[in-house]
């Protein structure tokens, strides 16, 4: 070693050792900025697709958002700033059509949506790149209908939802003209994306406090609540007994009266 | 005389020698009963507890009325593995284990709300047409208890299958006891054997709704009918009607026929409505823990205007002598129900002493010839109205798009203007529709047949009423307002205070009346043109 070493640094002063050295390290630095550049192409172009995205999103942002939500999505004396919400508010609110809102009511509420599902994601791309927050949720997440435990996420519902959603998720009043909406026929990503962003008057249910898992199965009970069939005839609603005492009013007396008044008028 | 109807004879025969039946059955089942559709609605009530009865005791075979925990394991799937009380366990096993159970839990629950509709129907009838006067007050005082038992009794009997919303009722039920100044805590503990919700409290008010509130019924039911059969039934006047005479029907056969297909109605109404309409799905509410409650949370309709009362109620609460007394418990919980019921029982005393009539009533008022008790009943019926809307103020606001804030004001504010209206605009109309009786009876009903005279002149020919209906239209009585004298016989003012003095002014209003035509007026009319 010490040998073919000095041998090589022998060679240190040749006339052409400048030019070698030269020669590899350009090569090295060529080969290696290809080899380096040529890797991550695929990222490159998804990181460009990702800024148009952006870009896409603030430009739909301008002009249908930012009258209320402010130019730079700070929010204003009407409307939340948008910083830090995440896509899954977002994808949430502008996805069930709740944003734009129609009339600044009570409460935004669920109606066609105004984007399409494309400027949708703009719109959550461009939100999402203000400051990190909740993803929306993809379908390979919601693995309900394998994952969860309708009984378990019945017992999850009773504790947290059904105080405002009504036991079997029906729906329900809050105060002054707001309200929790019904989830029957709600998509189970939306279920989801609402609880981790708290969407209006709703508390945010963090993944501390409701697991993933245990997200997946409230939204099975849910599911399981919406295709129950009714068990015990008309379900009148589900809103408990007020619309049975009506229907005992109404129908079961009124039927009642009816047969009296006419057995009574028989007997003339 | 056929082999069979000897033996009849025979067997009636070793009966009546026996029991000395026949003259008592000869007598009593000739009894005569007035026919009129608003006298059956208390037959809908007595049929209905029969079949409370009956389908009560199909529902105590599998009952188990236990706050012990147990993990459930029945067929309904969404509520497997989770931990419950028996007695949910139990309601859940009936509904979908026990052959015709949900069918039967729904017989009997829809029961329960026909019989307390029809006792309330039952009751306004009474009221509205004054069978509760003489000699029938002990009875109107029997059928304000039963009203009052049968909230009791229904409250406790959808209780019992601890399901989430039964529990929060409890809990609410706690909550009016222990609003009881000083004892409400020392009772509340009583009633739960020590903290909410604890280990007794299903199995005792098990008790209370199988075996003595029933036996109560049965027992106030019984003195119910046989005081209607020995003070005989009212009657709703008309010719040949009198104080004196009941127009009817004997029981045999007309009656026994009508009431006893009547009650297979009744049975086939509910049993129709258990069968197509879902009554308080309990697996769907869930087992009771303390921890939950859903929205939308409502008690049953007779009870429904007591949770109104309670959710307007504002947030008073006063602490004195280490006490504290709330307000918003106590006021709508307690206070109100209990000025409510109290005036509801002593009615008829009061109507007694305004108008000074001590004699014995067999024939019914028509409600707009006593226009003061009309509007009194009337404006009671708002107020609960009232209440009953801000009982169900969640629903409504969902259901119409209000504000549940908007809707508790609207009550807050109505149940103090709303009821005076409807007493006052009830009595006007009481009056105006005796002043079309009045006049229907001197000038004859408008036939919309139009005369030309031959000098001219167009009249429009009225027809004189049938004999018989001028005399439903004018034989009520007309009273005046009792004479209170100013001074006594020495001469000084006031002898009776400011009692007489309420009295003579409740009396004044109580006569208010539009005069019934008289004969001389009706006499001046005849020959005259109408």
């Amino acid at each position: 070693m010490k040998l073919s070493l000095g041998r090589l640094s022998s060679y240190r002063r040749h006339k052409l050792a400048a030019p070698a050295l030269m020669i590899i390290a350009l090569l090295s630095i060529g080969t290696t900025f290809s080899i380096a550049s040529a890797l991550p192409s695929t990222s490159k172009m998804e990181a460009t697709a990702q800024s148009t995205m952006i870009d896409e999103g603030k430009q739909i942002f301008a002009r249908g958002c930012s009258s209320c939500h402010g130019l730079n999505a700070e929010g204003s004396s009407i409307a939340p700033a948008l910083v830090g919400v995440g896509a899954a508010a977002v994808d949430f609110q502008v996805g069930t059509g709740r944003m734009p809102m129609a009339d600044m009511s009570q409460q935004a509420m669920r109606k066609k949506p105004v984007y399409n599902a494309e400027q949708t994601a703009a719109l959550a791309a461009y939100v999402a790149s203000l400051a990190p927050g909740p993803d929306s949720v993809n379908d390979a997440q919601l693995t309900w209908e394998r994952d969860g435990n309708t009984a378990k996420g019945g017992e999850l519902f009773r504790t947290n939802c059904a105080m405002c959603h009504n036991f079997a998720a029906q729906g329900g009043a809050l105060t002054q003209g707001k309200y929790a909406p019904t989830l029957m026929g709600v998509e189970a990503k939306y279920i989801y994306e609402a609880m981790i962003t708290g969407p209006q008057s709703m508390p945010k249910f963090t993944d501390k406090t409701i697991t993933p898992a245990e997200k997946l199965s409230i939204i099975k009970y849910i599911k399981a609540a919406q295709s129950e069939p009714a068990l015990g005839g008309a379900s009148l609603g589900r809103v408990g007994p007020v619309t049975e005492g009506l229907l005992v009013w109404t129908l079961g007396l009124g039927l009642l009266i009816g047969i009296a008044v006419w057995l009574a008028s028989k007997a003339r | 005389m056929k082999k069979s109807e000897k033996i009849a004879g025979n067997v009636a025969n070793y009966v009546d020698e026996r029991t000395g039946a026949a003259k008592w059955l000869k007598k009593n089942l000739t009894k005569v009963f007035p026919d009129h559709w608003s006298f059956m609605l208390g037959e809908i009530c007595l049929y209905s507890f029969i079949i409370l009865l009956l389908s009560g005791t199909f529902l105590t075979f599998w009952f188990d009325p236990s706050q012990r925990e147990v993990i459930y394991n029945g067929s309904y799937a969404p509520l497997s593995h989770v931990t419950m009380s028996a007695s949910y366990a139990s309601t859940l096993h009936i509904s979908f284990d026990v052959r015709g159970g949900l069918l039967m839990r729904q017989i009997h629950h829809w029961a329960a709300l026909i019989f307390m509709a029809a006792m309330i129907a039952h009751l306004m009838r009474i009221f509205f047409t004054g069978a509760f006067r003489k000699p029938r007050e002990a009875n109107w005082l029997i059928g304000v208890g039963l009203v009052t038992l049968g909230i009791v009794e229904g409250f406790l009997g959808y209780s019992l299958p601890d399901d989430l919303l039964s529990g929060t009722g409890i809990r609410i039920a706690e909550a009016i006891l222990q609003a009881i100044p000083v004892v409400g805590s020392y009772l509340a503990f009583f009633a739960f054997g020590g903290q909410f919700p604890g280990h007794v409290f299903i199995p005792r008010i098990y008790t209370v709704h199988v075996l003595l509130l029933p036996g109560i019924f049965l027992a106030l039911i019984t003195i119910h009918l046989m005081l209607v059969w020995y003070q005989k039934h009212t009657q709703y006047p008309g010719p040949g009607r009198t104080e004196k005479n009941v127009v009817g029907y004997p029981l045999m056969p007309v009656y026994m026929a009508k009431a006893g297909g009547f009650f297979f109605i009744v049975f086939g109404v509910t049993a129709f409505l258990g069968a197509v309409a879902s009554i308080n799905p309990i697996w769907l509410y869930g087992p009771y823990t303390p921890g939950q409650i859903s929205a939308g949370s409502q008690p049953d309709f007779y009870m429904g205007w007591l949770d109104g009362l309670v959710r307007m109620a504002p947030p008073l609460e006063t602490h004195a002598f280490g006490h504290t007394i709330s307000w918003n418990i106590l006021l709508p919980g307690l206070i109100v129900p209990g000025i409510l019921f109290t005036g509801m029982a002593l009615y008829p005393f009061i109507e007694a002493w305004i108008t000074g009539d001590k004699r014995e009533h067999h024939l019914l008022d028509r409600p707009r010839n006593a226009p003061n008790r009309t509007a009194i009943g009337a404006m009671s019926l708002a107020f609960i109205l009232v209440v009953l809307i801000n009982g169900g103020n969640d629903i409504i606001a969902t259901h119409f798009h209000l504000t549940i804030n908007g809707i508790m004001w609207f009550t807050r504010i109505g149940i103090f203007v709303i009821p005076p209206l409807v007493f006052v605009a009830t009595k006007r109309i009481c009056l105006s529709l005796q002043r079309a009786d009045r006049e229907i009876v001197l000038h004859g009903r408008e036939t919309g047949r139009l005369v030309m005279l031959p000098h001219g002149e167009f009249i429009e020919v009225h027809e004189e009423l049938s004999p018989e209906k001028k005399f439903t239209l004018t034989q009520h009585e007309q009273n005046l307002p009792l004479a209170v004298p100013n001074t006594d016989s020495l001469g000084v003012r006031n002898p009776q205070g400011i009692k007489g003095k309420l009295r003579a002014r409740m009396s004044q209003a109580n006569a208010e009346q539009v005069p019934a035509p008289s004969e001389s007026e009706a006499k001046a009319l005849e020959g005259g043109h109408h």
